[in-house]
């Protein structure tokens, strides 16, 4: 780690002049996205600080106890998100529930999996190791799961003919929902198929550059960047695949039918 | 034959009335009284108390999937899932032969569904429900979208069905319609049956 350079505060204030031209810029050309990127970056800022500062001090005490509250908050957090970014979504505790449950289970599984049988730190859930990788996990299923999600809600409702067509000859009702299941899993899947793709070739993974920026050998980076896009895939897969048949099983019931009652009314 | 009892849901009822073999039943009304929402709640497209049955099912007893095809109904926009007409057909050449009967092209089986008008969406709509042989049809103004010459080649296939024994109800705003199909009619004000 001989080679790692400090950055100092400055450098950082220097370095964000140039979203503060992407607002002006905004500003300028009336786009409208000056409010939403200032939220946005100072929410990054408040959020990154704090989170420097807790770890810091969770790693110093690695207490068991300690690190399941954080996870927990993590998944609450994430919970939180994948219902905002739908624009339609299940009324009632559905809506919140489904996208969480389908995070827990596939997002917990793969990162107690990966940390107790590859990554294997002692103890296993040491949380230098343990709240990072739930971290990018978390991130990464929340992304595809709000996806799938938004897009399988935002296309019953608007595809409603199409479907009780379907329903209406006879056929069932997740046989009527196929074309809309099967284009919501192809919109959680796509982000990271994506990555996957251009990974390496377009860009360097944001976390194998931090690797490399602080001194760590290249292809250990690479080994540790791989090992945690296969666990991205294979969370965000199970997930989305959760929540998306979850969300057809409640938008539709016993009699086969569509039901868009449970689905809350446009913002 | 079908017998509708107590048939109710939001907006509506409860309903009761019994449609006969080969008998037409029009139901008419004002706009927002109730017409569609009777058809959507007999073929259980929205949730609803009550029983229906018909000579051979008791909706109760048989799987929704099983009593759509029964009990058919062509709703007033018909619904299209893929982009060619033929593909949302169990038989698509079967079906050609039928087509100049209410006035279409023999090929619009390979026609695109975005370039149909609201006419010839209709009464497609109408073949494609006709293909799983129900014994009672439900029609939600199934000309209204028609020319004069055009509706009367619907309404004389649907006399020819009538005559096969299917029972039909049909909602419609056209007055002249339920003589011209020999039909009784009933009339819907505010989610009731008006006297």
């Amino acid at each position: 780690m001989s080679d790692y350079v400090s950055l100092t505060y400055l450098d950082l204030v220097f370095a964000s002049s140039f979203l503060v031209l992407n607002g002006a810029l905004s500003l300028w050309l009336k786009l409208g996205l000056e409010r939403k990127l200032a939220i946005a970056s100072a929410r990054m800022i408040v959020q990154l600080l704090l989170v420097g500062l807790l770890l810091k001090s969770l790693f110093a005490v690695v207490s068991p106890l300690l690190t399941a509250l954080v996870a927990v908050a993590m998944i609450f957090l994430a919970g939180r998100e994948v219902w905002a970014r739908q624009e339609r979504k299940l009324s009632g505790l559905w809506g919140f529930s489904l996208g969480t449950g389908a995070m827990i289970f596939s997002g917990v599984t793969i990162t107690v999996i990966a940390l107790t049988t590859q990554i294997q730190p002692n103890p296993w859930w040491t949380p230098r190791f343990a709240l990072p990788l739930f971290g990018m996990i978390l991130g990464n299923s929340m992304t595809g799961i709000s996806l799938s999600l938004d897009t399988l809600n935002t296309a019953a409702n608007r595809e409603r003919s199409a479907i009780e067509a379907q329903l209406l000859l006879g056929r069932t009702k997740w046989e009527a929902m196929r074309p809309f299941t099967r284009r919501a899993l192809r919109t959680g899947f796509m982000p990271i198929i994506n990555s996957m793709a251009a990974t390496g070739i377009v860009s360097l993974p944001g976390m194998m550059t931090g690797q490399i920026l602080s001194g760590v050998d290249p292809t250990e980076a690479v080994k540790y960047q791989l090992l945690v896009m296969f666990l991205i895939g294979g969370s965000t897969g199970l997930g989305v695949l959760m929540a998306v048949l979850g969300s057809v099983y409640r938008l539709t019931d016993v009699r086969h039918r569509l039901r868009l009652d449970r689905l809350s009314a446009h913002k | 034959m079908i017998n509708v009892q107590l048939l109710q849901r939001s907006g509506l009822g409860p309903v009761s009335f019994t449609v006969g073999d080969s008998e037409c039943l029009a139901i008419t009304g004002p706009s927002g009284a109730g017409k569609s929402l009777l058809l959507r709640a007999i073929v259980d497209l929205d949730p609803n108390t009550g029983e229906v049955s018909t000579a051979q099912l008791t909706r109760s007893e048989t799987a929704a999937t099983d009593w759509r095809k029964h009990v058919a109904l062509l709703p007033s926009e018909t619904g299209w899932w893929l982009d060619k007409v033929g593909d949302h057909f169990v038989n698509p050449i079967g079906i050609a032969e039928h087509l100049p009967d209410i006035g279409l092209s023999r090929d619009a089986m390979n026609w695109d569904v975005s370039r149909l008008s609201s006419g010839e969406r209709h009464r497609l709509g109408l073949l494609r429900c006709l293909e799983k042989l129900p014994k009672v049809l439900l029609l939600d103004e199934p000309t209204a979208a028609l020319d004069a010459d055009t509706r009367l080649m619907v309404e004389a296939l649907l006399r020819g069905l009538m005559e096969e024994g299917i029972t039909i109800l049909l909602v419609t705003h056209d007055p002249d319609q339920p003589a011209r199909m020999g039909c009784k009619t009933m009339r819907i004000e505010n989610g009731q049956v008006a006297v």
